[in-house]
């Protein structure tokens, strides 16, 4: 043969000649023709978060209270970025030039500490107006890396309710990493409803991969749109509120603190829940939240603490009630139990305050009179029953009907702040008192004062027992949501254990309260042509003047709403409490206010000011 | 030449080769599936990791290859031709269709493409078949032979609807060609392949019309002048008379009809001196040439709009510059070149490119590996890695025409003509050279079945080759 082969050589060749034409190519395409370095520069996929609207929010007669508004933010890929015309960025965004670079200073800190990256968009600048974002659009092209991304708000129909709606704000770090659906910058509900339905309300994000060309203008979907997901609008919710209710019951309460909390018996819903000092929610809303709420936040007042769930106070007076139902399912206690009253309640060395009124007197007068020193005897008939061993047995019943009755613990309404208040057990006296405590000792208890506390929403439910005889729904202020079930517990009854008999005595009182003669305790809540019962409470509070407390429901025979009032140092129950809760009951069952009298006592609580008043002697 | 020992050493250079470029094509699955923001090793869902695995048995194959006795691949090249083309079937009828194709296995988490084995037994058989003692293509019964072995498992693959793998087999006419087939069959096969592209870029009138022209300038040049010049004068005038017919009878013919009576007045006259006067006895040879052109022209169309599917077509098309289409079909090839293009000519650095990450280019770690390399080794890189295959093909080529047996030299011949096809197709199609047909890029490509097809293919030639001044038989 000798030599190599010549068809191997042709084939060699042939080998060779491909490899050589392949190396002419690529350094065409790679030194030569500088077409696809910028093709590559130009060829960025951009991904564009599809935020869904959020759902809408009506109350329960199918007004609109929350909606949406249209904001954008300049949304930045740190890689991407060229240095820029920085005064001419400035100008379009309305920026000084420190405050550019201290983002910029704030965005390098944020890519070392991991916290956005430098690949995928992150928000650069939030919330740009209209014309700012007209303008920015325009010049769009000289800021490579930045982009503009629509995103929306929340717009606040009535200046009313903030304490129920909540807001929406940035998400936390630590949210964030407790749920991967959110990245940084996205907005979560933060508190009220907006809090508790947040996975309902949120909808479901989309994403749209665009590709974007050197001047970081659109250049169509990438790949035919095969990978973009359509964003899914959030569920709209009806609340259980009737903002026009709503909005009397802040109006009545202006200058005032404390709060008004109305439940439909039957059903638990939450028709009204003032919290006062309140806020108009539109000031916690997009950039102008960073501005109000550090003013809100340090007001002395407190107007961010939703007091009708957060604050626990004594119930006062309203709380017999609670201890007459438990004597008499204990048998202690007998509709016709008479006890005589010396202005109040002596033994061993104590005293128990009490004002002017018939002696003796039975459970129902007793009720209708609120008479101190009755439920003195009646406690401690209840907590010394010889049928139990020793006081801490007894007291630990009664802790137990306590605690059916919907006290000491949150009651599991849909806001997600309530607080428990405080029901004492035998615990806890052993540990005060050492173990050397009797009847006596917790004697304030039997007036719904000492070491107990309840929230304005337990007394507002305490009356939807009452009103219901025995039986209470978890209030809820959830009426219904789009294209799905409002949760299950809210339509569970929760029984007392109290027999139905016992009632009759305690809703007597309640109603002669109110509409008795003379000793009659709440006979300013009188409505024309309405059965309203209810009950005064007057707490003693050692940083001022008594707080004022009402707990009423009506009509007797068919209730449609209970309702508490609770206003801080506004003295008698029958001051403020009465007269405000029988505006509210009225409002809502009437729609209006009716006789002269009536919107007398109306004009009163308008222009009832505790709060300057205060100031002034101060 | 007397030899001091019949069993020298493994190939050390084709060795390091292939584990150079075995290495290299596993650092670009790393940085195809890296991700900046998330960088983790060990993690067993990821390509990278499971290639490691691949590589891992490749060697132990490499192992099991090498203390097999050579005889045992001559003796068994049917026999494991047979049970592959027995797989083909079985795969046919029980595969996994995975992106359209019926061409997988799949054993729980384990998935393996007969069509990869295949092409090692194939390689066997065709090395044994025309190995066998008095093998001649001059035969015609011998040529139908070696055809069939070749053809029987690209038909299979061909109904597996996976026309990539199945292509790879045309490579064999270069082994063929090696060992006596005649030129004029590659001669012929590329004017066939150089018209059909022409017909689909340009109207049939003017290729016939160009076709005819060039026929003409060889046969001028070759001598026929007189009697070519009285056949184009008559041949002019009876397309006159044609074309006049063709416009007044509103005819809705193709305009290329109108040339075929003067192109066949012009054929037969000249063919009839050619016998009749027993001179210029090439011209039946270039009209044959002629014919089968005009032929192919006329029927390339219909093969293209009826027989190639949709997508086939757009890719051809949008290859040729015919079609536009930068997002749809044409998306693959622009994303694939402005990745290579991106890297420049020392790259973006490992690990740093763009392009090849964030799915811009779809299959980056399998078919469009070779896009890793350009974008970020850039020019010096994918240079080297031609430049690597370019060694290894004539490594190869060198080592097969010094094997003492013609089994082994025509295996050799097989395997360098199968990465080859692999090599030219692969790297072709990232950088906009030919059509987007899916094919791996051999030991760059993600993949268990091709990273141990290729291992195979290669290491059995090894293997024989430690044993090329023997005769094995």
């Amino acid at each position: 043969m000798g030599g190599i082969n010549n068809r191997t050589l042709l084939i060699a060749a042939i080998m060779v000649g491909l490899g050589l034409i392949f190396i002419v190519k690529l350094f065409i395409l790679q030194v030569h023709d500088p077409t696809y370095k910028f093709s590559a520069v130009s060829n960025t996929r951009r991904q564009v978060t599809q935020y869904p609207s959020r759902g809408l929010v009506y109350d329960r007669n199918g007004k609109l209270l929350v909606s949406n508004q249209a904001v954008y933010d300049v949304m930045v890929v740190p890689r991407d970025i060229v240095p820029f015309d920085s005064i001419d960025f400035c100008e379009s965004l309305d920026l000084s030039i420190e405050q550019l670079r201290e983002r910029f200073v704030q965005m390098r800190k944020d890519i070392r500490s991991r916290k956005i990256s430098t690949y995928k968009p992150s928000v650069f600048l939030k919330q740009l107006s209209a014309e700012q974002y007209g303008e920015f659009q325009e010049k769009l092209y000289k800021f490579k890396g930045f982009f503009v991304q629509g995103r929306t708000l929340r717009k606040y129909e009535y200046p009313s309710a903030a304490h129920v709606l909540g807001y929406v704000g940035e998400i936390s770090e630590g949210q964030l990493k407790k749920d991967a659906y959110y990245s940084q910058g996205d907005y979560v509900g933060i508190s009220g409803i907006e809090q508790t339905y947040e996975q309902e309300l949120r909808g479901k994000k989309g994403v749209k991969y665009m590709l974007v060309d050197v001047h970081g203008r659109e250049k169509g979907a990438f790949r035919g749109g095969e990978h973009d997901t359509a964003a899914i609008a959030g569920k709209n919710i009806t609340l259980s509120l009737d903002i026009e209710l709503q909005q009397y019951g802040e109006l009545l309460m202006q200058n005032k603190i404390g709060s008004i909390v109305a439940v439909e018996p039957s059903s638990g819903e939450i028709l009204a829940l003032v919290s006062a000092p309140n806020y108009d929610p539109s000031l916690l809303i997009g950039r102008d939240r960073s501005r109000n709420f550090p003013v809100l936040l340090t007001d002395s007042l407190k107007p961010l603490l939703n007091r009708a769930i957060q604050s626990a106070y004594p119930p006062g007076s309203t709380f017999k009630t609670i201890n007459a139902l438990i004597g008499l399912q204990e048998g202690t206690l007998k509709p016709y139990t008479t006890h005589e009253c010396f202005m109040g309640y002596f033994a061993r060395g104590l005293s128990v305050g009490c004002h002017l009124h018939d002696s003796p007197l039975n459970l129902t007068q007793s009720i209708q009179c609120s008479c101190n020193a009755y439920y003195c005897y009646e406690l401690r008939n209840i907590l010394d029953n010889p049928k139990y061993e020793n006081i801490q047995e007894s007291f630990n019943v009664w802790k137990d009907y306590l605690v059916k009755f919907g006290f000491g613990y949150r009651l599991g309404s849909d806001f997600r702040n309530e607080v428990r208040g405080f029901v004492p057990n035998a615990d806890y006296f052993d540990k005060v008192y050492k173990k050397s405590w009797s009847s006596l000792t917790v004697i304030s208890l039997s007036i719904g004062q000492g070491e107990l506390l309840t929230t304005p929403l337990q007394m507002a439910n305490m009356g939807a027992m009452i009103a219901n005889r025995g039986h209470f729904l978890t209030p809820h202020i959830i009426k219904d949501i789009e294209d799905s079930e409002i949760d299950e517990r809210f339509a569970e009854i929760h029984e007392t254990d109290i027999d139905i008999q016992h009632f009759a005595p305690i809703v007597n009182g309640m109603e002669l309260a109110v509409w008795g003669g003379a000793g009659s305790t709440a006979r300013i809540a009188q409505i024309p042509g309405i059965s309203i019962c209810g009950k005064t409470g007057t707490a003693q509070n050692p940083h001022g003047d008594d707080h004022s407390i009402f707990m009423a429901f009506a009509p007797k025979d068919d209730p449609k709403i209970a309702i508490a009032v609770y206003v801080e140092n506004g003295g008698f129950g029958a001051r403020w409490g009465a007269p405000i809760a029988s505006l509210m009951v009225e409002k809502y069952l009437t729609d209006s206010i009716s006789t002269p009298y009536r919107q007398w006592i109306e004009k009163r609580m308008l222009e009832g000011d505790l709060i300057n008043a205060e100031q002034k002697l101060q | 030449m007397p030899n001091r020992s019949y069993n020298k050493s493994i190939d050390w250079i084709t060795v390091g080769l292939y584990s150079l470029l075995v290495i290299f094509g596993w650092l670009n699955i790393y940085a195809a599936n890296f991700n900046p923001e998330n960088p983790v090793f060990f993690d067993t869902s990821k390509e990278y990791f499971k290639q490691l695995v691949w590589i891992g048995f490749s060697l132990l194959f490499v192992g099991m290859i090498l203390i097999t006795d050579s005889k045992f691949y001559v003796e068994f090249a049917y026999i494991f031709y047979g049970f592959t083309i027995l797989l083909l079937v079985v795969v046919l009828l029980f595969g996994k269709e995975i992106n359209g194709a019926k061409s997988w296995f799949e054993i729980g988490p384990i998935r393996f493409q007969p069509a990869e084995l295949s092409k090692v037994a194939t390689n066997l058989a065709v090395a044994r078949a025309l190995s066998r003692y008095g093998f001649s293509f001059k035969k015609f019964t011998d040529l139908v032979k070696a055809s069939a072995v070749v053809l029987f498992p690209m038909l299979l693959i061909l109904l597996q609807n996976d026309t990539g793998s199945a292509l790879v087999y045309f490579v064999f006419i270069i082994v063929f060609y090696r060992e006596g087939l005649t030129g004029y069959i590659l001669t012929f096969g590329l004017i066939a392949g150089i018209v059909t592209t022409l017909t689909l870029l340009i109207p049939n009138s003017t290729i016939l019309g160009l076709i005819a022209l060039s026929i003409i300038g060889i046969l001028y040049f070759k001598g026929v002048r007189k009697d070519l010049f009285k056949a184009l004068v008559i041949g002019g005038v009876i397309l006159g008379a044609s074309y006049a017919v063709y416009e007044y009878s509103n005819s809705t013919i193709d305009l290329e009809y109108v040339l075929i009576p003067a192109i066949l007045f012009v054929s037969i006259y000249l063919l009839s001196i050619s016998i009749s006067k027993r001179i210029h006895k090439f011209i039946p040879t270039y009209l044959l040439i002629l014919w089968s052109a005009i032929i192919l022209a006329l029927t390339a169309d219909y093969f293209f709009e009826d027989v190639l599917s949709h997508y086939q077509r757009t890719r051809i098309n949008v290859l040729l510059g015919i079609e536009e289409d930068p997002l749809g079909a044409g998306y693959n090839v622009n994303q694939s070149k402005i990745a290579i293009g991106s890297g420049g000519l020392t790259g973006k650095g490992y690990l740093q490119g763009t392009q090849t990450k964030f799915n811009f280019v779809p299959e980056q770690s399998t078919d469009f590996i070779y896009c890793t390399v350009g974008e970020e080794w850039g020019f010096m890189g994918s240079t080297a890695v031609v430049l690597l295959f370019l060694a290894l093909l004539l490594r190869l080529l060198y080592l097969s025409d010094k094997q003492h047996s013609t089994f082994s030299r025509v295996y050799g011949y097989g395997v360098a003509a199968i990465f080859f096809f692999h090599f030219a197709i692969n790297i072709g199609m990232t950088i906009g050279l030919s059509p987007v047909i899916g094919i791996p890029l051999p030991f760059f490509s993600y993949g268990g079945s091709s990273l141990w097809g290729f291992t195979l293919l290669l290491f059995v030639f090894l293997k024989l080759d430690t044993n090329r001044n023997e005769l094995i038989r």
